[in-house]
Formats: C-alpha cells, sequence, structure tokens
C-alpha cells in the first residue's frame, strides 16, 4: 500500500521533459532526480514527498529510450505513476527497474492536482481520499508479470544466468 | 495451410524458432544485433554485471557507438565514454566505435552491414526502428533491457498488432521519406502507432532510395510505434550486399497478412512538411507555414545526415549565402560520409554559402551541444523531435523539416522551400 499526493500533467509527458537531455552526463539516480521534470514543472523537485504519485494522460514517456526517465522519477521519491497509457519503451523500462506504472485512464482523467491518493498494488485499487474516486485496475500477466514477481529485470536475470549455469 | 502473416510477424517468429505468431502473443527471441550509446551504455555495463554478466553472449553481435556527446564536450561526458570504451576492450568487443571512423549509430550501422534482412535487433536507443529499412525487426529498449540481452542474447516482445501505410503515386519535388513520415506522424498522431508496428509500401516507397527510407523508418517511434518496416527489395539488396559479412533473409509480408488497420496516402497529397514546436504530429504543409523567422539551421541527425541528404543541401545552398543572423550547422553522419562529401565538393559548397560543417554527432538534436538553443531562439531541422527543450532552453522552438527546406531556411532566414529564394 502506498499513499501521496498526485502531482497531474497532461498527455505526452516525454522524456526530455521527464529529465532533459543536459542532465543526461551522469548514471547517479540522486543527481538524476535533482532535475526531474524540470523543462514542464520546474517546481516539481521541491513540491514532490517521499510516496508522491505522478498522474498524467496518454502516452506518458514518449521519446528516446532513456532509462534515466524512470530511475530520476523513482529516486525523486514517487512511488507509483498513473496514467491514461505509456510510451512502450518506458513501459519496459519503468517494470525493468522496479517503478511501479499503472494504466487507468478513468483515474487518469479524474484525479485532481493535491488530491490524496492511496494505491493497493496487490489488490489493483486506487482510491482519492480527496475527490472520493476509486478505480481498479487488474493484475499483469506474461513477462511483466514475472519482472514485478522478481523484483525487476536485473533480479531475473541473475537467477536465469545462475540456473543456467 | 500455413497462417499468413506480416513481415514483422514472421521476423519475429524466426527468431523465436515458432512457425507463426500472432499479435498480442509473447515471444522470447534471439538477437542478431545488441546496441547501446555513450548515454545508454554505461548504465547497461552496469546492470549487466550487477545481473551477474561475465561475458557477453556474442562479441560480434554486440555494437557500442559513441556518438551522442562526442567529440566528449565535458569531463563527465568522457568518462561516460571512457566506461563504455572500457568494456568494449574488456570484453574484446570489435564493433566499437569512436572518434575517426565513428559516426551517428543509426547511420553508421547499417553502412557497416552491422544490421541486415532478416535480423531482430535490438538497442538502447529509441531509433533503433531505423533498421527496418533493411528488412530487420528493430526497436529501442532500455539500458537494463540492454545489459541483460548482452548477457543472455535473447529478449521478450508482444507482437504488435500491425498498421500498414501505403504511399502510392509520384512525390513532387522536394519531397522525400521525411514528409512521408512527418505526413503520417500529422495524420495518426504522435501515439497513432502505440505498441504497434508500422509497415511502409505503395509505389512511392517503392521507388525511394535507401536514404529515405531509413528516414521514414527512423520516425516510427514518433507515432509511438514499436518497428518500422520496409520489405527489403532490389534497392534493399543492392544495398546490402557490398556491405554484408554474413548470411541474410529477405522476407516479405504474405498477401493475405492481417492489419489492424490500412491507410492510403497519395503521394501527390504531400508537401514538404513542417512539424511545429513541440510535437511531431504538429505537421503542416509548406505552404501553410506562414511567416517563421529563424535562428539556426541544422542538416544531420540519424534521420537526415546521409550522403543523399547532404547532396540535397548542397544542390539548395550552391551559390547562395547564409542569411546574416542565422547558423547553419551541417553535420555529416559518418566519417565515411564526411569524406564522401568532402571528395563531391559538397563541404566546400556549405563553408562557401557559410554553413558551419561538424564532425559527426547527434549533438544539437537532443540539445547537447555543437548547437544549443538560447530562450526565444527558433530552428529549423532535419532531426526528429521537437519537444520543449528539446534542442536547448526550454523556451527554444524547433521546427522538424527535410534537408532541402531547412536549407532553403538558412538562406532565407525564415522558414521556405528552395522554389521560394
Amino acid at each position: 500500500m502506498t499513499r501521496g499526493k498526485a502531482h497531474k500533467y497532461g498527455d505526452h509527458v516525454d522524456t526530455d521533459a521527464i529529465i532533459p537531455a543536459r542532465y543526461l552526463m551522469t548514471t547517479d539516480p540522486d543527481e538524476l532526480a535533482e532535475h526531474c521534470m524540470e523543462d514542464i514543472d520546474i517546481d516539481f523537485v521541491k513540491k514532490v514527498q517521499p510516496g508522491d504519485i505522478i498522474v498524467a494522460g496518454k502516452n506518458f514517456g514518449c521519446g528516446s529510450s532513456r532509462e534515466h526517465a524512470p530511475i530520476a522519477i523513482k529516486a525523486a521519491g514517487v512511488s507509483c505513476v498513473i496514467a491514461a497509457n505509456f510510451a512502450r519503451i518506458f513501459y519496459r523500462n519503468a517494470f525493468n527497474i522496479g517503478l511501479p506504472i499503472i494504466e487507468q485512464p478513468q483515474a487518469a482523467a479524474e484525479i485532481k492536482v493535491g488530491d490524496e491518493l492511496e494505491v493497493d498494488i496487490d489488490n489493483g485499487i486506487i482510491r482519492d481520499l480527496t475527490g472520493g474516486g476509486e478505480w481498479t485496475f487488474s493484475a499483469l500477466k506474461g513477462p511483466v508479470a514475472d519482472l514485478i514477481e522478481a523484483g525487476g529485470l536485473v533480479n531475473l536475470t541473475r537467477s536465469k544466468l545462475g540456473a543456467d549455469g | 495451410m500455413s497462417v499468413s502473416m506480416s513481415i514483422s510477424e514472421k521476423l519475429l517468429a524466426r527468431a523465436a524458432g515458432v512457425d507463426a505468431v500472432r499479435p498480442g502473443e509473447f515471444v522470447t527471441c534471439k538477437l542478431d544485433l545488441v546496441l547501446a550509446n555513450d548515454i545508454t551504455a554505461p548504465i547497461a555495463i552496469d546492470q549487466f554485471y550487477e545481473m551477474g554478466g561475465r561475458e557477453v553472449f556474442d562479441r560480434d553481435k554486440i555494437t557500442l557507438v559513441a556518438d551522442h556527446s562526442t567529440p566528449n564536450k565535458d569531463i563527465k561526458s568522457a568518462q561516460l565514454v571512457k566506461k563504455m570504451r572500457d568494456f568494449a576492450a574488456v570484453q574484446g568487443l570489435p564493433n566499437y566505435f569512436e572518434g575517426g571512423g565513428c559516426g551517428i549509430e543509426h547511420i553508421l550501422i547499417p553502412d557497416e552491414g552491422l544490421a541486415l534482412p532478416g535480423d531482430v535487433i535490438i538497442g538502447a536507443d529509441s531509433h533503433t526502428c531505423t533498421y527496418g529499412a533493411v528488412g530487420a525487426f528493430s526497436t529501442g529498449v532500455g539500458s537494463t533491457d540492454a545489459g541483460a540481452a548482452m548477457a543472455t542474447g535473447e529478449t521478450w516482445f508482444r507482437v504488435p498488432a500491425g498498421l500498414k501505410f501505403v504511399i502510392e503515386g509520384s512525390l513532387g519535388k522536394w519531397v522525400g521519406g521525411k514528409d512521408i513520415i512527418l505526413y503520417t506522424i500529422g495524420q495518426i498522431g504522435v501515439d497513432g502507432a502505440l505498441y504497434k508496428s508500422m509497415e511502409f509500401a505503395g509505389s512511392a516507397v517503392r521507388n525511394l532510395p535507401m536514404a529515405d527510407r531509413f528516414t521514414i523508418c527512423n520516425m516510427a517511434i514518433e507515432a509511438g510505434g514499436k518497428n518500422g518496416v520496409i520489405a527489403p527489395d532490389a534497392t534493399t539488396e543492392e544495398y546490402v550486399k557490398p556491405r554484408a559479412t554474413r548470411a541474410y533473409e529477405m522476407l516479405a509480408s504474405d498477401e493475405g497478412a492481417d492489419y489492424e488497420q490500412v491507410f492510403a496516402w497519395k503521394a501527390e497529397d504531400i508537401e514538404p512538411q513542417i512539424s511545429f514546436p513541440h510535437l511531431p504530429e504538429n505537421a503542416r504543409g509548406l505552404s501553410e507555414v506562414g511567416e517563421v523567422n529563424i535562428d539556426q539551421a541544422v542538416v544531420g541527425a540519424c534521420t537526415n545526415g546521409r550522403l543523399e541528404d547532404l547532396r540535397i543541401a548542397a544542390g539548395v545552398l550552391s551559390g547562395r549565402t547564409v542569411a546574416r543572423g542565422v547558423r547553419c550547422i551541417i553535420i555529416p553522419g559518418s566519417h565515411d560520409i564526411h569524406l564522401q562529401a568532402t571528395r563531391e565538393g559538397l563541404v566546400e559548397t556549405f563553408l562557401s554559402a557559410g554553413c558551419m560543417v561538424s564532425t559527426p554527432t547527434c549533438g544539437p538534436c537532443l540539445g547537447g551541444h555543437m548547437g544549443v538553443l538560447a530562450d526565444g531562439e527558433r530552428a529549423i531541422a532535419t532531426t526528429n523531435r521537437n519537444f520543449v527543450g528539446r534542442m536547448g532552453h526550454p523556451g527554444s522552438e524547433v521546427y522538424l523539416a527535410n534537408p532541402a527546406i531547412a536549407a532553403a531556411s538558412a538562406v532565407a532566414g525564415k522558414i521556405c522551400g528552395p522554389d521560394d529564394l
């Protein structure tokens, strides 16, 4: 169970907005987090509290493949991202590094800036404690379920390489 | 009777070792090439070791290219490149590229014969979809996926549903592959192909040289596509044959292949396209642009830094002068292209016109270096993205176009076509 305030954005939030390329000369998560969302929300880093949740429209994370984007979001303290849907590379990257992301278009549309949210990832429930809304989402299947189970691609591959000898 | 499949489905089925695949199905594919660059490789390398990786699965099937911040723009970028260089040395990778002989990865890799028809390729760079132009299934991933693939030689895919774009007819003067893809993105939107495969066909595509085909597939990601692909033909074979050092297989879509949607564009309807800030989908025909003054013009990037692109730009700039107050930056896509452009006199044409000619780099495309914009500045560029802050200050603007339009605009100081000069 995770709980935090909603930071809300529109459609097509691209990875240049999440972490501008001028800050990609490092792989340090904390350094990346200092510039998270900078070009579309200069105050994000000042406002964000551990556990907070990013809520956005469709195609979140479009553009560059930079894994620095979900890394920056995670290191900024964001507990999960709820969006109408996600760009496909960001989608893979988030599960690979263990940043929970949820596709729930209705929740993404109805949640308002600053709403206090509670997300029960195990049981697939989003509750808006401020607005009163409640939405469900279903568990993922296939390789993504394996990634979630293992806690990311590093763990999954480590066990695979170990098992293979 | 066997199942009818699209070329993308056939490529995935082949690499998964199964007879057929259907959209939505999960498959694990053997990879023919895994690539990364100086921004993405350092994380991939960390993750590779973190996973317990010791040796890469196949030294010949990993390609690392130092292109984004090179020639290294600062100490931090130099450290990242060093990390990649050291990894390539320790692992004994023959296909590590840096410095002279290097280039922008998506131009260099097919030119080196490292991406071939029939391949399944992943790369830690979103524009890895470029190699669909040779008839490969090729898509961008993040660093951790690339790191895992360097260790295991395989990755999983969800078989994408297919969108087919059939473009029939003859393209007009100053209209090329860039305009086809900008027009397409303008029609379907930046998420119009989300999670899907984009296949391009029809007489207008068949008649295009490889350079334009690469441009089209390069920007499939800008519509959200998983891959872009053009079935290989005689033009492909002519390009690939002298470059290939291993066997390849040219596949085609079956007659009865299933697509989620088929779009038909008339080539004659496509004007030179300009994508306005801040999304590639904001494409307008040149006649609808109006008065847009510019501070900078860039011809280059993995989208349009090929020799054919430079020839077009030089043709427009020949005997003309870049407008006062405009910086025109020409970036050949690889060392070999730079050399050939010099031999053909293109570089002299550019310099005589008042352009700057840079060594190959991704540089300005991502606001890295070699042409970063200040607040309020505007650029016309042959690059592939015009997001907020993409080429520099978040208050700057990027207009996407083909090389002829970018070159003409540099001369006029405002967005226009060569016929307006």
